[in-house]
């Protein structure tokens, strides 16, 4: 499958990259081939600012069920904050 | 030992990054591998596929030209990162939107222009490519004069990505009726994209066109089964796949 599923949202915060912190601009995420992950498709997260350029990025690179996990404990962990959920009032 | 040295077949190539002018007369990145000899020898271009201008992609090109091709491998992320590591280019590129159709095929003009100039070469010029790739090589097909192309399960040749992403891919089997070339499609049954109603349909435009064409669909392979580096790499039908590549080429480039 060679899917070019890709979804791309604006974010607010900082990335860690090779050369140290940066302030983020977007996310890229996409289920599609991945660079270096053992598995046929991956969950795919570009943390990036495309205004310092490519080498401005954070990417991960995960099992679809590393994925699905990882959103229940962004979840989890802001509902422990006390943030209401997406969508909720 | 004398005997020994008689029967070895010399063999020898050269690979090397080079710069080439591209869409718009941009200068890009290619990758370039030739065998060592006054040949002359036939063209290939290669397509990368999306994860990027990569090592693995470098590597065919190579083996193209122990083959006995002068193959060349653009970079088609070069204006995303010309100095950037492969994947962040990708990456990048996918952010804006992907590769365009038209600077694709201005970028794909520049290396075909470079290949017909060498004078080691025969002038006649093939084009393959892989997953994103594969469309990618049907798009050049159609709208370049080529003289042999593979299309390796390249996704979307029908069919549109659904909507409300920032990829811009439109489907290119309205193109089929300018196909320059004879078409050898690779395929694996397990695909979903291309799914084997997709290999259907666009083997039925390329009938009602009569356009020369044989596609093979491998069972127990599903996507990607070239790629060696990749847990989707399926033996018998890269092997057997080779084999075509090679019959294919040799039977429209080197005649």
């Amino acid at each position: 499958m060679c899917s070019y599923a890709t979804q791309k949202t604006a974010v607010a915060g900082s990335g860690k990259g090779p050369d140290g912190w940066f302030r983020l601009g977007s996310a890229t995420v996409y289920f599609d081939h991945p660079y270096h992950a053992p598995y046929e498709h991956t969950l795919n997260i570009d943390f990036a600012n495309e205004e310092l350029g490519p080498g401005s990025r954070v990417a991960v690179e995960l099992s679809a069920e590393s994925a699905r996990e990882l959103v229940r404990c962004v979840e989890a962990a802001l509902a422990a904050a006390g943030l209401p959920a997406h969508g909720d009032s | 030992m004398e005997m020994e040295s008689a029967i070895v077949k010399y063999e020898g190539l050269l690979a090397e990054t080079i710069r080439i002018a591209g869409h718009d007369g941009d200068e890009i990145g290619a990758y370039f591998a030739r065998p060592l000899g006054s040949g002359p020898y036939p063209g290939v271009i290669v397509i990368h596929h999306m994860p990027g201008w990569d090592e693995a992609t470098k590597e065919i090109t190579r083996r193209f030209a122990a083959h006995g091709y002068v193959a060349v491998c653009h970079n088609l992320h070069y204006r995303e990162g010309p100095n950037s590591s492969p994947d962040d280019a990708a990456a990048a590129a996918r952010a804006a939107g992907g590769v365009p159709d038209d600077r694709f095929v201005g970028d794909t003009g520049g290396a075909l222009r470079y290949l017909r100039a060498l004078p080691y070469a025969t002038g006649k010029v093939g084009v393959i490519g892989y997953c994103s790739g594969g469309r990618q090589a049907y798009l050049a097909a159609c709208r370049l004069p080529l003289d042999a192309a593979v299309d390796c399960y390249g996704a979307f040749v029908v069919g549109t990505p659904p909507a409300g992403m920032p990829l811009r891919m439109e489907p290119i089997i309205g193109l089929t009726a300018s196909l320059s070339c004879p078409l050898l499609g690779l395929f694996g049954a397990e695909d979903t994209h291309p799914s084997s109603a997709e290999t259907a349909q666009i083997e039925e435009a390329l009938t009602t066109h009569h356009k020369p064409y044989e596609f093979h669909t491998y069972p127990g392979a599903g996507h990607a089964f070239f790629a060696t580096d990749r847990v989707s790499y399926r033996p018998e039908a890269a092997v057997d796949g080779w084999q075509r590549i090679w019959t294919w080429f040799g039977r429209y480039l080197n005649t």
